[in-house]
């Protein structure tokens, strides 16, 4: 194996005119390097004004996410050896602005993520704790995967529909409002559909599956977008056949 | 204060967006819905390190399990040097915590008839940890933020970085803080501050720690007058991976997990930690105290009986027994790591451990209620020290800490803030010198350093000095080293000269912040001539309860250098006794 790989990394200044453009830096090929530890590198000891997220190095804080080789992956989690020869080229996720260099501007999905309520919604009104709500094993299986997601963007990345159509609530955002509409503890599907019925929210989706593949969770969006344009066809039938009370 | 100095105005202000302080600001949110509420985070709040806790959170609520249990393992695995008041104030108010998260849609573990389960741990005489499988800070911290979302007037300044306490006569404003996407530094005021930005494990080389754990909060506090408390005792988890320091959770071991040695012999049988049986045994063997697994580990070495490897020697962790369903089912995150970061399985292979830096039972000193001894001030999680801890924290008491004490000061945060006055014309010249200052650190002066090196002569300073085992000279050596670094890094250059995202800028701050963690680690431990849970000397073995049943402040001197005093243990009802453990 060589002992170095070369990294070609997106830099950018929101400051300077010149559009975004690879710079190469070679890095120490390691077999226990990621491609974030290639970042790192580069950063302590050849150009420390590189820029980029990260945070944990273990895959569950979702701050690392970018391109590497025009795939979207959590860095910390996709190493160096896998591309070895190399060049690797590692850029900003697709499909959003770039803030500067490896950082992009996701305050898109910040603003979008509680339109979906994404929280515990009850019909009745508890105000004293005095047990848990009870939830078998198989309750919990119901909805444990749409659980996983980390907000790491990378469906973000790779959804084709996102990138057409910004308004489009997108793959993490509706697979929560399925995660807690999966959830034995809430009484909240309704309010959700009524927000995710709209253009915007799963009719946007063609189904291309992208969001499920690129998943390091197995949060499967994809599954759950299917599932809510069912949800939404029924309610759309209803809404013909039915007066609103029944439906 | 001129407009454009001010971003806003708050009553309250939260500093980090972990744990503790969404619990903070949701207690807020949902006591006193009429106060400005704002939370400040230098990072989006779910990417906060709470994200990475794995093993559970403990409160007393399975059958046959008492309060007073919880209490007496939390007072004896802390050596005694954790407050009984503070300690039963915590047991008493984790279950309704824990409770109120699982309202909050915490998918929580649970047995077949629906209640929630619990799990053994570390120390710990009933099985009282409840867990989410092996991801349990990463759904509790989601569950809150999640559930903050809900209170859509709680202002957000995700991405900005605190750089100071605004305080005038005696009381605490507001911060000033970069916006990092834009470089803008602005004030923001507010009546009340609450600091929950997590624990510093980055100030040592080898940690579980993630990248953001600088202890910035309490680096803020000490700098503003705050002392910081028991900063001496730094908690090594005796299970890291042993090149990345990934947190192998310590569920491992109560599932029934083996540590084993180069002959694959049980050696904590060794250690005066009881007898091995196939089946774990609760305060027993694997299930003992973080503080004497770590020290155990060191002791194996020294024998020669570790494995070598290339991050230096190392033990092994066998799950093979407890076969594949098990381990999918309750420590699925776990086989997930060993695969990617060994690649191997735990399912058919050994996990190679050593010992790595995990968590700080020191920190900015509170009382019961997360009040600093700074009006306006309050901390929570594992920024403050209340201290429920003592010298050594149990596994799974850091997560209901962040829930109690977060709750607690956000109220008391809250309440102040109700009463206290408008914030004074003062301190905007005080915003104004904090502005000077930080656009004064941009460039290169001549024989400039590189925040990397000083960041790893730092971390390098802090494991000779201050590792498992410590002797006086040995600290006293780091003290000068720090003083020395300190020193250089007041020449530290900033080559990136981008407004946006100079995260350089943002690393040489946090180191900043590191170095004056660093010196009251050291001050406070040279101080301690005794060996107690975390803090062992090999020049003073014993624990010494005539002359150090006490905490330790550590006050900031004007030329900066660190000052410590003391500060009587509260004991309520368990008289300082021996720990002891198997037997």
């Amino acid at each position: 194996m060589a002992s170095t790989i070369t990294l070609s990394v997106t830099r950018w200044r929101p400051d300077r005119s010149m559009p975004p453009g690879p710079q190469e830096y070679e890095v120490p090929l390691r077999k226990e390097w990621t491609v974030l530890d290639g970042l790192n590198h580069i950063k302590n000891e050849i150009d420390q004004t590189l820029a980029f997220r990260w945070s944990c190095r273990m895959g569950i804080c979702g701050s690392c996410g970018m391109n590497v080789n025009g795939e979207p992956r959590l860095t910390c989690g996709a190493f160096l050896s896998d591309y070895a020869p190399g060049p690797i080229r590692v850029e900003p996720l697709a499909n959003f602005p770039i803030a500067r260099d490896l950082i992009v501007d996701m305050s898109d999905f910040m603003e979008k993520l509680p339109r979906v309520k994404p929280w515990v919604i009850r019909d009745d009104d508890v105000t004293e704790i005095d047990g848990e709500y009870l939830q078998t094993p198989e309750e919990l299986d119901a909805y444990k995967q749409f659980s996983m997601c980390i907000n790491c963007m990378l469906c973000y990345a790779a959804c084709p529909v996102y990138g057409l159509d910004p308004d489009f609530v997108g793959p993490a955002a509706i697979a929560l409002a399925e995660r807690y509409d999966l959830d034995s503890r809430d009484h909240g599907a309704r309010e959700r559909l009524d927000v995710l019925i709209e253009h915007e929210g799963v009719w946007g989706c063609t189904f291309v599956g992208e969001c499920t593949r690129v998943c390091p969770k197995h949060v499967d969006p994809a599954g759950a977008i299917q599932r809510y344009k069912l949800k939404a066809a029924q309610q759309t039938v209803k809404a013909f056949l039915l007066p609103r009370a029944m439906r | 204060m001129s407009d454009d100095a001010v971003v806003a105005d708050h009553d309250v202000l939260i500093v980090g967006g972990g744990g503790a302080g969404l619990r903070a600001a949701i207690a807020i949110a949902e006591t006193e819905p009429g106060l400005d509420l704002a939370v400040v985070s230098k990072v989006y709040p779910m990417r906060s390190h709470t994200v990475s806790a794995e093993g559970g959170a403990a409160a007393a609520i399975a059958e046959g399990d008492t309060l007073d249990e919880h209490a007496y393992d939390t007072v004896s695995g802390s050596d005694w040097l954790g407050d009984q008041d503070a300690i039963e104030a915590f047991v008493q108010e984790a279950p309704r915590e824990l409770l109120q998260l699982e309202h909050w849609g915490c998918p929580w573990s649970r047995q077949p008839d629906g209640r929630v389960a619990v799990r053994a741990f570390g120390g710990m005489k009933r099985m009282r940890t409840w867990f989410a499988a092996d991801k349990t800070g990463f759904h509790m911290l989601h569950s809150l933020f999640q559930t903050s979302l809900k209170y859509s007037a709680m202002k957000r300044y995700d991405e900005w970085f605190v750089t100071r306490l605004l305080v005038d006569d005696g009381r605490v404003h507001g911060v000033v803080a970069v916006e990092l996407a834009s470089g803008r530094i602005r004030a923001i005021t507010a009546r009340a501050v609450v600091l929950a930005t997590g624990g510093c494990g980055k100030v040592f080389p080898f940690t579980t720690n993630a990248n953001i754990n600088t202890g910035d909060g309490m680096a803020l506090a000490y700098r503003a007058g705050a002392p910081m408390k028991d900063m001496e005792f730094v908690q090594y988890h005796p299970t890291g991976l042993p090149f990345t320091g990934i947190l192998i959770t310590e569920a491992t071991r109560a599932e029934g997990g083996w540590l084993l040695n180069k002959d694959g012999y049980r050696y904590l049988q060794d250690y005066d930690l009881g007898t091995p049986t196939p089946e774990p045994t609760l305060r027993s063997m694997e299930l003992g105290p973080r503080d004497r697994l770590s020290q155990a580990f060191v002791h194996e070495a020294e024998k020669g009986r570790t494995l070598d490897s290339e991050w230096g020697p190392i033990v092994h962790l066998d799950l093979r027994h407890l076969g594949e369903k098990l381990i999918d089912t309750k420590l699925p995150f776990v086989r997930e790591l060993c695969l990617k970061y060994e690649r191997i399985d735990p399912v058919t292979e050994l996990i190679p451990v050593r010992p790595v830096v995990h968590y700080m039972m020191g920190g900015v000193h509170t009382d019961i209620d997360g009040a600093a001894p700074l009006a306006g001030l309050y901390a929570a999680g594992e920024t403050a020290c209340v201290s429920i801890n003592g010298a050594n924290r149990l596994g799974s008491n850091s997560l209901p800490e962040c829930l109690v004490f977060g709750a607690r000061a956000g109220r008391a945060a809250a309440s102040y803030a109700s009463s206290a006055g408008p914030v004074p014309a003062a301190v905007a010249a005080q915003a104004s010198d904090e502005v000077r200052r930080l656009e004064r650190l941009l460039g290169t002066p001549p024989g400039a350093e590189s925040v990397a090196t000083i960041r790893t002569e730092m971390q390098t300073t802090m494991e000779d000095a201050a590792g498992i085992y410590r002797t006086g000279p040995d600290m006293a050596a780091g003290v000068d080293q720090l003083r020395d670094l300190q020193e250089r890094s007041t020449r530290v250059g900033i080559w990136d000269t981008s407004h946006s995202f100079n995260t350089e800028l943002v690393a040489a701050l946090e180191l900043a912040n590191m170095l004056d963690v660093a010196e009251c680690m050291l001050a406070s431990g040279l101080r301690r001539e005794e060996s107690r849970g975390a803090h062992q000397r090999t020049d003073f073995r014993a624990r010494d309860d005539s002359r150090f049943l006490t905490h330790h402040l550590v006050g900031r001197d004007p030329d900066g250098s660190p000052r410590v005093s003391e500060l009587p243990v509260t004991i309520t009802r368990w008289p300082p006794g021996e720990r002891v453990y198997g037997r």
